[in-house]
Order: C-alpha cells, then structure tokens, then sequence
C-alpha cells in the first residue's frame, strides 16, 4: 500500500522530521484559501497521485497568487495525471498539495531506505545528488551512494547517522539535525512497516536548515493488520479497480494486456502459466491465484473477473489438486461456466488427486470445455482455440 | 539419509489444534510422519488426534524430545511461535503461515542465526523426504522415494516438479519448499549446500521466480561449490515490472530481479535449465543421462 505525499509528510513530521509546509486542498477555493494561508510570494501545487514522474507530466506547477494556484488546482483535480510511471490512463488527481516555496535552496540531498533482501536489514542510502531520479545516479556514479544497513535487533545509532551527515558535507548544527531527522526516519520505519521510505529532494534552505521538499512511503500490506490509522487512510481510487475487486474475494489478480484470461492454484504455478502461454506464442491477460481451495464460489468470482477484462478471448484454468479432489474441482468449473455463463473457449487442466475423473466430468459436461493432459497440451490447446477464434 | 528430515524425525505441531494445524497432522501421520504432539496456549493436558497438547513450546520439547516442529498460527503470531521454538531448542522449524510482516522476519532471521536452530519458510508448503517424513501441506502421494532433490520458492510448482520426477520414475530425495516472500529463512544457497553434502541426493532441481536476487547468488555459489547437476526454472518471464506477483517477494523492484537476469546466471554458471515448466522433469532425465548417471 503506498501513501501519497501529503500522508507521508504528515506521518514523518509525527515523528519530527522537518517537512516543507503544505496544505491539502480538494477544490480551488481551498487552493486560494491555503495559498493565502501559506503568506509566501509563491506556491508550489502538487497533484497527490500513487506515481512519481509528477513534474514533467505536468503535475507539479508553481504559482504566484491566489488566482493562479485555483486555476491550476481547477486544471488538475477530478483528471488523471499521466507520468511515466502509470498507465496510459494515468491516475486520477482527487487532492492538490499547496506547499510553500523553497527558494532559495542551498543544496537538494537524498535520503531513502528500503528492506534490502540480500543483506536481510533495513538498508538506508544517502546521497549529495537530491532531486533527480536515484535510479539513475545509483546507475551513473554508484559511488555517490552511501549505504548504511541497520542491524534488526539494535536499531539504527546516532553514529551510523553522523557518519552519514558528515559523508554529505553538513556542519555545525546541521550535523545534529541529521541525526535527529534519520533516527526518526528509522523510528517511522519499524513503527509503521515501510517497505519503501524516499525523501529526494531533501533540501537546505537558505538559512542551512534542512526540510523534507517530496516524500515517498510504501507499506508493507502484511502489515495492516497491526497499523489500522494507516489502513484506514488507504485511497483505493489509485488502486486498479478489477486488482481491488479480487483482493476482496482474496484472490490475487493482475492485469496484464494479452487475450487469453489465466486461472491457476498458486502463485509460481500462475506465472509459470503465464509464461508457457507465451512460450506457445499466445498471449495471457492476467496472473490470477485462487489460492489452495478452488471452491465454485471463488472459481465464479475468478471467472467474472477474467471476463470483465473485455480484451479475454479464451481462459486457461491450470489447478494442481494437491490435497483437494480435481472431480470437486471439475463440478465446481462446470457450476461456476453455468452460472457466469461463460461464452468463450475454456481449456481446464486437472493434475494431482483424480485428475482422470475429473477430465472425464469435464468432457461429458456438454459445455465448451477441453480438457487438457498436461501443462503443454494446455498451453497449446488455449493458444489454438484463441487464434481459432 | 536425506536431508533435514527421516523417518526418526519427531514433530511438534504449533497452531496443533486450530484447523490447518488439526487437519494437516492427520495427513501428515496418515503418511507415517512421527508427529508426537503440539502447542496450543491454554488447551495444555489435553488430548488431540490422540496426542498430547503442551502449552509451551519448552514442555513439549522437554516431554516428547521433538526435533521439529511445524507453525501454522497466523501471521500476526508467526514471529512469537518461531522464535518460542527456537528458544525451546527445535532444531528445524517449518513455518507454514502466509502473510509475516517483513520486518518480522529481519528479526526473527537475525535471531535464528544466531542460534542453534534452522528456519523454514515462512509462506512456503514445507520440507517432504518421501517415504518417511512429511512436515507441511504438499500432497503426499505424488512422491516417490528417489535420489532428485527440489528446492522451490513456489508451492504448486514444487508439486509441478515432483509430479514429473515421479513419472520420470526418477523420485525425490527431498523436497524443500523456501516459500515466497522476501525474507525466507532457508535460502536457495542453504538447500544447494544440504543438497550436495546428501550422500542420497544426485540431482537438484532448483526453482526460482521474480524478485531478489536469490537464485543469481546461488547460480554463482553452485558455480564454485556444488559438482552434482542442477535443472534450474524461473517463473515470471511475462511479470510486468513493479507489481507484486501473489508472493510477498515476486515483484520486479527499479528493473532488478528479472526471470532474463536469472536465467542469464544460469546460463553464466553452467547450470542447466528450462524455460518450460511442463519440462522440469524431462530436462533432468537429458542431462543425468548425458552425464551417464542414467
């Protein structure tokens, strides 16, 4: 689950790390309003979208009076920003960020921290080079990167992060204000199970002090259990619409932009569909577990969202019956093809407890299901019947 | 031999009388898996399944003399139950339960490391030697006892490469299920390592997906370290980038952890592979056969 910027702000400056101020505004009243509220010469308004890529899509724009900032607040509310980092849609803009203007800024700095998977620790990095893409300066120069990881059961320490203020050319009290700014970053972390913490750019302002200028937080979805402020702040109108539907069903569903529609136990065996679809030169529409128990309620749920994809021409059902019956899995296909009334090819492949009946119940069924024997024979027998189609 | 676990491997249950707990013990002990009893805080002195129910980990240890044990209480839980058995002295923990926190997991595998114990999973179908001892969720009849040994972050694709190791009458030695997500207690590395020490391992299977970096490390750990043949697969060739993959741990993260770049460590260290998950099975029958072991 990501935060937007206005909610990531908020939650670092709980744990009191200096952001640039701002106000939230949903229409462009509010955006005069808070314009007048900030007192500056200028404005900076910034669209609240799940995407980076924000300032070249025109999202990020900077004013200099409270006409202005309503205009370009009425420009981009209620439309979707389209960025390099969404889809041809883009994501729709319900809230606009009035902040103040940084100007003059001495230097723009980057601070991050990801859970880092080869190490297995919280790994911060740090860097001179604020303001621009760090992929692309880890890419570049990899030695403007620093690296601290922070060992799980001792937390990151006032030193490991004057280490790193020092590395970036801060003094005198700034060097006090880091290491105040990163233990709460850390403390923000671990109280709030991030998955992906990004403060770029990090400015110094004129006066030397520092300031969070754009946040980025991602939280770990396994988490939510325990952080329900953060659950309860969830925009799902960022989310897409048909992946929201299936986490209700508990089903994990995404889209993809092929035409033959994926229904598989597992998530390695879904991809693994997936791939051998294009392997025999077809193309899938989706990855779509249904997870352990392919029951007919979860299977008609599955259905309805594969077909709700207007570009699925056929549907491919590969299920491992480990534990549960595949002749209950074929009655619960055939009730599930029934009730949805399913109009397009479906090849069913069955493989683990009585595949062999329930290929047989399948075939017998009368409705437009193949049977396949085995996961080429599936694949094949799909892409056939799409091209056929 | 095998790996990890035999036929004298005795199992605790946590999570015993819950209904994945109750449900997968009566299909482990159908398949001759010695299960000697389980934790369930607060039902300790009863009886389930005909076995003993302790409240803690510690009892049941000091009573049963368990070696293992198997976690299925949910993930808001899973951290205090792997770390109990740790602490109680289990030696091999298998951790079942899907959805951990992360940052659970950091602490958990600073702290399993630095004891005595090893960790399975979490978010992952568990250890199976066919035969003699099956410790989590796989279908126990698609084994067969033989000399391939498995290690998967996938659940149904292990089960995809033990259906087609038995049909190839090959079998299994072991079957190692790492699980998922991104933090998992038994790495890749881990299995390669049990795989090439096992005197009744010939073959690896070694299966990974998007996301991390894994199954590079362990193509160049294989590299220099492990001399039996390995068939390696990754899934998620069509995954798009950014988006989580139902596992915890498949996503393509800033263009890193591609199933090209994997395949391409593969293809680096020597090992052999498929791009056909349909093929797992008969890859390994070629190349045991162009080595002459077959």
């Amino acid at each position: 689950m990501n935060l937007h910027e206005y909610q990531a702000k908020e939650l670092l400056a709980a744990y009191g790390l200096p952001v640039q101020q701002g106000v939230l505004a949903t229409t462009p009243e509010e955006a005069a309003q808070a314009f007048d509220k900030l007192s500056g010469k200028f404005a900076v308004i910034k669209a609240q979208v799940h995407a980076g890529g924000r300032g070249k899509a025109g999202g990020v724009k900077v004013v200099k009076s409270r006409e202005e900032a309503a205009e370009v607040a009425k420009g981009l509310i209620g439309k979707n920003l389209v960025t390099y980092q969404t889809d041809a849609n883009g994501q729709p803009v319900n809230s606009v960020l009035v902040c103040e203007d940084m100007y003059p800024v001495q230097r723009e700095l980057y601070l991050g921290a990801v859970v880092d998977r080869s190490t297995r620790r919280v790994t911060f990095m740090a860097s001179t080079e604020g303001g621009v893409e760090i992929e692309e300066v880890a890419h570049n120069t990899p030695e403007k990167i620093l690296k601290v990881t922070v060992d799980p059961l001792v937390g990151l320490l006032p030193f490991q992060a004057r280490d790193v203020a020092f590395a970036l050319g801060l003094s005198g009290d700034q060097i006090g204000q880091f290491t105040k700014l990163m233990t709460g970053a850390y403390k923000a972390f671990v109280e709030n199970d991030f998955a992906l913490f990004e403060i770029n750019p990090l400015a110094i302002r004129g006066d030397g002090s520092l300031a969070c200028v754009d946040a980025k937080i991602g939280i770990d979805s396994n988490a939510l259990f325990r952080l329900p402020k953060l659950a309860a702040i969830r925009d799902k109108s960022q989310e897409n619409e048909r992946e929201l539907k299936a986490s209700e069903f508990e089903l994990n569903y995404v889209a993809l932009e092929g035409n033959i529609g994926c229904m598989v136990n597992g998530a390695g065996l879904a991809m693994a569909t997936m791939d051998i679809i294009k392997l025999y030169g077809g193309q899938p529409a989706n990855f779509l577990d249904v997870g352990g128990g392919a029951t007919k309620e979860r299977v008609i749920e599955a259905f309805k969202l594969i077909l709700a994809d207007p570009s699925v021409q056929g549907v491919l059902i590969n299920i491992f019956g480990g534990i549960v019956r595949c002749d209950m899995i074929a009655e619960a296909i055939i009730a599930a093809v029934k009730e949805v009334n399913v109009t397009v090819p479906v090849v069913v492949r069955l493989e683990g407890n009585n595949a062999e009946l329930g290929a047989k119940i399948l075939d017998e069924s009368g409705l437009k299901l193949t049977s396949a024997q085995g996961l080429s024979d599936a694949a094949q027998k799909i892409v056939a019947a799409v091209k056929g189609a | 031999m095998s790996v990890l676990v035999n036929k004298d491997t005795k199992v605790l249950v946590q999570g015993f009388t819950g209904k994945n707990g109750t449900f997968h013990a009566e299909q482990a002990i159908k398949c001759g898996t010695k299960v000697v009893g389980g934790v369930t805080p607060g039902k300790g002195g009863s009886e389930h399944l005909g076995l003993p129910v302790f409240n803690t980990m510690k009892d049941a240890v000091r009573q049963t003399q368990a070696d293992a044990s198997v976690i299925y209480v949910p993930a808001a839980f899973a951290k205090d139950s792997i770390i109990e058995a740790v602490d109680a002295g289990v030696k091999l923990i298998v951790c079942i339960t899907e959805g951990v926190p992360t940052l659970d997991m950091l602490q958990v595998k600073r702290y399993v490391e630095s004891s005595g114990s090893r960790l399975i999973g979490p978010n992952c179908p568990g250890i199976i030697t066919p035969g003699e001892c099956k410790i989590g969720i796989m279908p126990w009849h698609i084994h067969k006892p033989g000399r391939i040994g498995i290690v998967s972050r996938s659940g149904t694709l292990t089960y995809e490469a033990v259906a087609q190791t038995t049909a190839a009458g090959l079998g299994q030695s072991t079957c190692i299920g790492i699980g998922g997500d991104p933090i998992p207690g038994t790495s890749h590395i881990d299995a390669l390592k049990l795989f090439q020490d096992d005197p009744d391992t010939d073959a690896i299977i070694m299966i990974g997906e998007i996301g991390g970096s894994a199954e590079e490390e362990a193509a160049e750990y294989a590299k220099a370290y492990v001399t039996k043949p390995i068939v390696g697969y990754i899934a998620g060739v069509t995954a798009p980038k950014g988006k989580r993959m139902g596992h915890a741990g498949a996503i393509i993260s800033g263009g890193k952890g591609t199933a090209e770049e994997k395949f391409a460590a593969f293809e680096k260290a020597g090992i052999a592979y498929t791009r056909s998950p349909a093929e797992l099975g008969s890859t390994m029958v070629e190349v045991l056969k162009s080595k002459g072991m077959l």
